[in-house]
């Protein structure tokens, strides 16, 4: 009999989050955060983003990454104060805060990618 | 009464030392470990990043160029190349973790971390030749 | 080569002064002798007080476990002359409480053990009669890695979370609870799951890495938690999905 706490879904959140992000954000930061900033490589025109990111597929695969990246970020934080700088009894508010944070940034992505012309 | 060690209830005698809050520069392994739990936060702000990045192809041609400007500031640049590092960081040391977590079975016999650990990096390198093909064609 | 090397032991005398101190002593450093040899040669010839747990010097009690120069070691399976030219700092195994000398109190692990049912679990054990249970070779190696845990603590010792939380059920106790799930002789993994899913069980890992780095049989504990939490995570979700099926 298993004993009933969030911590197995928040792990598996944290777990898928670390894996997309791990797959995907090294390359999209090399690209958009130096190569296309510092003109190595020419960024795409406006119309390629568009219809790259208004593509359907892109959009779900950019919701998944973003989402769970940051329950990724949510979980390991959150376990990083707890251990690293020992702020035990602020346990429930960090975990409202982060966890919090994370929901709302989901929700922010989605916004975001349906405001894409 | 000294105050090295705490109480217990039966044993009063019993020495226990307190964990110092920087535990954590102890060891190089320990800060090995805070630098890898770390990363997250460069990952959140990669995920902010990508958000600005949508926010402005939604708001139009001109949003989207001044992006790509903002983005070669120097502080950006900095903080994004700052992020590749640890964005690396991170995916080595989860690459370690992820087959330990998975054992996959082929029938009766087990597929050997090594070749799990290869999948991954695998893995990796498609997801990136995706992306850039999709973001290096047709510009 | 060096002849003699100089330990510094940490000493900690309740009845007589409420802090520890650090003993030097000089022991001879023969090639083939580790630092338990250097332990008995103060015990024997200088400083009969010195109060320390040993037994097989061999490397397989696990009662000899202590930090040296900072890092948890089997002091039997540690050789003095890796440490020339000294000194060789000698303190009790870190993160239990000390009750003399380099003796530690082991009973925090002790009852988390046994909480894990570490022996064969079965419904109804096969009768004689009917012969011994067989396993091939493959179904040995699930679980081989995981029984060869001689209970050291050299783990919880390098564990920095069982440092700040002592609740944590800690890196053995899931390895060995491991060992007797992934072997199919047992049918208490069930019975076991109760335990490791609570709070404290295996959820309050955050995959360090250093129990497995400092485990003298090499045992991996780290790779057995992190199996077992995709273990119990799916099985968290299964039973919040499907309370009754599966």
């Amino acid at each position: 009999m298993i004993q009933r706490h969030p911590e197995p879904l928040l792990w598996l959140l944290f777990s898928a989050g670390g894996v997309l992000s791990a797959l995907f954000m090294p390359m999209l930061l090399v690209l958009f955060g130096v190569a296309f900033p510092l003109g190595w490589l020419a960024a795409p025109s406006y119309e390629r983003m568009v219809v790259v990111l208004g593509h359907p597929l892109t959009g779900v695969v950019l919701f998944g990454l973003c989402a769970l990246s940051l329950f990724h970020w949510a979980h390991r934080f959150r376990h990083t104060l707890y251990d690293g700088l020992q702020i035990k009894h602020l346990n429930e508010v960090i975990a409202l805060l982060t966890y919090g944070a994370a929901v709302a940034g989901s929700v922010a992505t989605a916004y975001l990618l349906w405001q894409i012309p | 009464m000294n105050r090295s060690h705490v109480y217990t209830d039966y044993h009063p005698r019993w020495l226990r030392r307190p964990v110092s809050t920087y535990w954590w520069l102890e060891k190089p392994a320990y800060f090995a470990f805070i630098l890898r739990e770390s990363s997250c936060v460069f990952v959140s702000w990669f995920v902010v990043y990508l958000l600005l990045l949508i926010a402005a192809v939604s708001d139009g041609p001109t949003s989207y160029t001044r992006f790509i400007e903002w983005s070669s500031t120097p502080w950006v640049l900095t903080l994004n190349i700052v992020s590749l590092a640890f964005m690396i960081y991170h995916a080595i040391t989860f690459f370690v973790a992820a087959p330990r977590a998975m054992v996959v079975h082929i029938g009766r016999r087990r597929v050997p971390e090594q070749m799990v650990l290869a999948g991954h990096y695998l893995a990796w390198a498609a997801a990136s030749a995706v992306v850039s093909w999709l973001l290096l064609r047709d510009r | 080569m060096w002849e003699h090397i100089r330990l510094q032991i940490a000493r900690y005398r309740p009845e007589q002064e409420p802090e520890t101190t650090v003993d030097e002593y000089e022991v001879p450093c023969p090639k083939d002798w580790v630092v338990l040899d250097g332990l008995n040669h103060v015990k024997d010839r200088i400083d009969g007080t010195l109060s320390y747990r040993w037994s097989c010097r061999m490397g397989i009690c696990g009662s000899c476990g202590m930090t040296v120069n900072g890092e948890p070691k089997l002091t039997c399976a540690t050789f003095l002359a890796d440490y020339a030219p000294g000194p060789v700092r000698v303190e009790p195994l870190r993160n239990f409480p000390v009750i003399r000398d380099l003796i530690v109190d082991i009973g925090d692990f002790m009852q988390k053990l046994v909480r894990v049912k570490p022996w064969i679990v079965r419904q109804a054990e096969k009768p004689l009669t009917e012969g011994e249970y067989r396993q091939t070779p493959d179904e040995l190696d699930e679980y081989k890695q995981f029984s060869m845990c001689i209970n050291c603590m050299l783990c919880y010792a390098a564990c920095p979370i069982y440092a700040l939380d002592p609740k944590f059920i800690g890196p053995a106790v899931i390895a060995l609870a491991q060992r007797y799930n992934l072997d199919n002789r047992d049918e208490g993994a069930a019975d076991r799951m109760s335990v490791l899913s609570e709070h404290e069980g295996i959820w309050g890992c955050t995959f360090v890495g250093e129990c497995t780095k400092v485990c003298p049989k090499h045992v991996d504990p780290a790779g057995a938690i992190q199996r077992y939490k995709l273990t119990a995570a799916v099985e968290s979700m299964k039973s919040f999905f499907m309370p009754r099926g599966a």
